[in-house]
């Protein structure tokens, strides 16, 4: 049996699966400290299932820490960046297009070097390596802590970023390095992007995973502990805390590919409502649909592959303002966020939030109905529609065709969608809706990865194709995935003109998930550790 | 007009990512080099065709190579304005604008940097009404005008001045020598005078742009489909009088290469439901859509692969297996389609095996 964890910005939840099946779950305030949260949902599983640590196969958690300090731009620090491409470049220095208050949260100090490919495997210009030494210096002088390397076409050739790394390594022994070739493929601005946020995330993710090793150790799990990443695959705590910017697409990867899980739905659309947003997702044949180019996150353009996801402002915390005539009404986008069960009026505070109304309304029952203030019926009414119109305007938005479809309703705020939602073919509410995070996590998909030079004149381009596909498929199935949901998510192909004959760079990467959820052990799932 | 309005740069971007058929470059990195340029000197100057004097010095920019080389190769800064400056001291007098070489992709705002830093307009028109993988294919050659003097700059500071009288041969030399320096230089060619862009040039290209991207960006706001916007704004422009859904789907194979100078290759896209498979055979743009054996749209009609949600066009480089697609034809600016012009920009000037069918006639029973 395994455990899934989403340790979110409110709430950090857990679940037991056991037997394709959810067999105990929980919702435990996340802690500052990240660990005691996390202690607290998986010591309350373990004991409701009557479960010993040693029975626990593996543990996957998903988190939106690392989203979250992006959006909120906190926690996170100041970088170094290192270009390697000079001359060629200088017009669009790092960071260009960024949101100002972000650059002015971590930008510590930029470097334009000499360095870089061409295309042909030419070098744009030497290495500077007194250069590259005298920035790690300055770096360290200015107590930055954390630097993120980026060179032209290092996706074909990755010498010279791992060169600078030595360097720096040398120079400024305790910083933290993160490599653009292992964030991203080519796009130089786009990879550069990644690996920026993701040097900024440096120190938060060493924190988060040490804390989440603390955590299972207080408890007594020695089974292994996975990190879930935006495809909805594994990756070590270790990667994790190296690279965490390939998680932070997992939160709405996990919610989907939960709802599909617990529901059996594999079309439609899946609505997460959080505290503070609702999360709109289209699911496809059981997958999130993904954003086919650019993704932002906290407003900076990347290209990972994420899913695309409509938030619109509205959630189970969203603030209701009333306006001085009785049908004046205005909703978030403000939210009491975390404070919901101090500062909401059913839980004895004084600011009025969409769970109030609801409640009220008799939507949902939890809190004190009594401390609720009396609305006149045609302005609960009213909010109760907009509401509605807002959830009603979000499903439009994200759907590709038109006729009503089937809404999975999630989140812990999921009371806010109703039965008959425009358009809604039906909705339906699992089980465990609200912690369909933590369902996600726990059914973590088998990954595979291949990596291969192949000379097209040698081996015809088809055949190679094929036959690396065919591997790929038989390992993702050899390691407990079922036949039909195998298949490749990824292709990627850069030809390398500096070697002889038609050689190209193949990359695949195939997927697959679990018949059954508790077959899982940590033997089947190393494949899946070694993903960049 | 002028242009002080970062939105208006991104509907620009967005109108001639659309225009320019998968090619052109992606137009995200000139957008931001742009909208600096913008932040810098506060607005651009567009003027229109009929208002440039006839014997002003007009200068196309653009940059040549592969659009793969371009996501990683990226400007310096300088390639514009020093190359515009040569041709200044070859031809011994002042450029009074510039104008883009290919409406279509980033080279759509290729200009605007060049023109902000010299301190003059960009006129309204462009040289293909689209974007084209080869110097020759601009409307200027296929009216005879000549490409030289031209000068190509790269990032490293290097400058190449090619004199030649045959348009055909300025093309080799400047591949040749753009893939001598990496796969990408800047490049002004065909400087011409007021009268001959007049006379030539395809007129109201940026506006036209400007309008698609506005059109695309408004039908999203509001929540209308983007792609009826998208046909609707560019009928609407009377340049580009036909546009046609072509096909649906997912793309399960990309075969592409950086291949002298170029972006060669080709994509497949598996259609939704039981509608079949397209291909789509690139040389930097999109040239022919094939399915189920039968042309469906080829050169030098415009041929865009698009998200299929956000209709956000996909350029030639940024296609990805997976990705979730429309592909979505327009007819090309009539001067584009005459016996002469398609002997320069038609299937057969690629190597193709067949006659020009324009898209409307070729999805004749479709759209009936």
């Amino acid at each position: 049996m395994r455990i899934g964890v989403d340790v979110g910005g409110t709430n950090t939840d857990a679940v037991l699966v056991a037997g394709g099946r959810v067999v105990a779950s929980t919702k435990q305030p996340t802690s500052a400290d990240v660990s005691s949260g996390v202690t607290a949902a998986i010591g309350a599983i373990l004991s409701d299932a009557d479960v010993s640590a040693n029975d626990v196969g593996a543990v996957m958690i998903g988190t939106t820490h690392f989203t979250n300090a992006l959006v909120e731009r906190d926690r996170l620090d100041r970088v170094g960046i290192i270009r390697l491409a000079s001359p060629s470049g200088e017009a669009l220095p790092p960071m260009t297009g960024w949101p100002e208050a972000l650059v002015a949260r971590i930008a510590g100090a930029t470097f334009l070097l000499p360095g870089g490919y061409e295309v042909d495997g030419r070098e744009i210009s030497p290495l500077d390596e007194a250069a590259v030494r005298a920035a790690a210096i300055d770096c360290r002088e200015r107590e930055i802590g954390s630097i993120a390397i980026s060179c032209a076409f290092a996706p074909i050739n990755a010498a010279m970023e791992e060169w600078a790394a030595a360097i720096i390594a040398d120079a400024h022994p305790g910083a933290h390095v993160s490599l653009s070739h292992n964030v991203g493929r080519l796009g130089l601005i786009e990879r550069e992007n990644g690996t920026i946020l993701n040097a900024a995330l440096a120190s938060l993710a060493q924190h988060v995973m040490a804390s989440l090793e603390r955590a299972l150790a207080a408890l007594g799990i020695t089974a292994p502990l996975y990190i879930s990443q935006n495809d909805g695959t594994l990756i070590s705590a270790a990667e994790a805390a190296s690279y965490p910017v390939l998680t932070i697409g997992s939160g709405p990867t996990n919610s989907m590919r939960g709802a599909a899980f617990l529901t059996g739905v594999d079309n439609g659309i899946v609505m997460d409502v959080g505290g503070t947003t609702c999360d709109i997702g289209v699911l496809a044949n059981g997958y999130p649909r993904e954003s086919s180019i650019a993704v932002d996150i906290g407003g900076v353009r990347t290209n990972f592959r994420m899913p695309d996801i409509l938030a619109i402002g509205l959630g189970g915390g969203t603030r209701i303002h009333l306006g001085d005539k009785d049908d004046s009404v205005t909703i978030g986008p403000d939210s009491v966020g975390f404070r919901l069960t101090q500062d909401a009026c059913l839980f004895g505070g004084s600011t009025l939030t969409t769970s109030d109304v609801a409640v009220a309304a008799g939507k949902a029952n939890f809190g004190d109905r009594d401390k609720i203030p009396a609305l006149a019926p045609a302005l609960s009414a009213a909010i109760l529609t907009r509401i509605g119109d807002m959830l009603a305007d979000g499903i439009d938005r994200m759907k590709t065709q038109s006729g009503d479809v089937t809404i999975i309703a999630v989140g812990g705020g999921h009371f806010l969608i109703d039965d008959d939602l425009k358009g809604a073919a039906d909705v339906v509410r699992p089980d465990h809706a609200s912690v369909a995070n933590a369902v996600g996590a726990a059914i973590a998909q088998i990954g595979a990865q291949a990596d291969r030079i192949i000379d097209y004149d040698a081996e015809p381009r088809a055949a190679a194709i094929d036959e690396m596909r065919e591997a790929l498929l038989a390992r993702v199935t050899a390691a407990g995935a079922t036949p039909e949901t195998a298949e490749i998510v990824d292709m990627d192909e850069v030809y390398l003109s500096y070697l002889p004959g038609r050689s190209a760079q193949l990359r695949m990467k195939a997927v697959g998930s679990l018949a059954d959820a508790a077959n899982v052990t940590a033997a089947t799932l190393p494949e899946a550790r070694h993903v960049h | 007009m002028f242009i002080d309005d970062a939105a208006v740069l991104a509907d620009l971007a967005s109108g001639a990512a659309f225009l320019g058929s998968g090619g052109g470059g992606d137009p995200y990195y000139s957008l931001l080099l742009a909208e600096a340029a913008l932040a810098r000197c506060g607005r651009f100057e567009v003027v229109s065709l009929a208002d440039v004097a006839d014997d002003a010095l007009l200068a196309p920019c653009g940059w040549i190579g592969a659009p793969t080389v371009s996501v990683e190769k990226l400007p310096n800064g300088n390639e514009a304005v020093f190359g515009l400056r040569r041709l200044e001291e070859i031809m011994g007098k002042r450029i009074d604008a510039v104008l883009p070489i290919e409406i279509g992709g980033g080279n759509g705002l290729a200009p605007f940097i060049a023109a902000a830093e010299l301190g003059i307009p960009i006129v309204d028109c462009d040289g293909m009404g689209r974007a084209f993988p080869e110097s020759q294919m601009a409307i200027f050659n296929i009216r005879g005008l000549s490409a030289c003097p031209s000068v190509l700059t790269a990032a490293d500071g290097s400058l190449s001045v090619i004199e030649t009288e045959d348009n055909i041969t300025h093309e080799r030399i400047a591949r040749a020598l753009a893939v001598s320096l990496g796969g990408i230089a800047h490049m002004v060619e065909y400087p011409l005078s007021g009268a001959e862009a007049k006379a030539h040039a395809v007129p109201s290209s940026i506006s036209a742009a400007i309008a698609v991207g506005r059109a695309v960006r408004e039908a999203r706001a509001v929540g209308d489909d983007p792609f009826a916007a998208l046909g609707r704004a560019l009928e609407a422009t009377g340049l580009y009088p036909h546009c046609l859904p072509l096909f649906d789907g997912k793309i399960v194979d990309l075969e592409r290469e950086t291949r002298g100078g170029f972006s060669v290759g080709k994509v497949t896209i598996d259609g939704f439901g039981d509608s079949g498979q397209m291909e789509i055979e690139f040389q930097n743009e999109n040239l022919v859509a094939t399915s189920g054996g039968k042309v469906l749209a080829m050169v030098p009609d415009i041929i865009t692969v698009m998200d299929r949600d956000t209709a956000d066009t996909i350029t030639t480089e940024k296609l990805k297996y997976g990705q979730r697609v429309k592909v979505i034809a327009a007819a090309a600016p009539d001067i584009l389609r005459d016996a002469r012009a398609l002997s320069f920009v038609g299937p057969r000037a690629f190597g193709m095996g067949f006659d020009y069918i324009p898209v409307e006639s070729l999805n004749e029973t479709e759209t009936a």
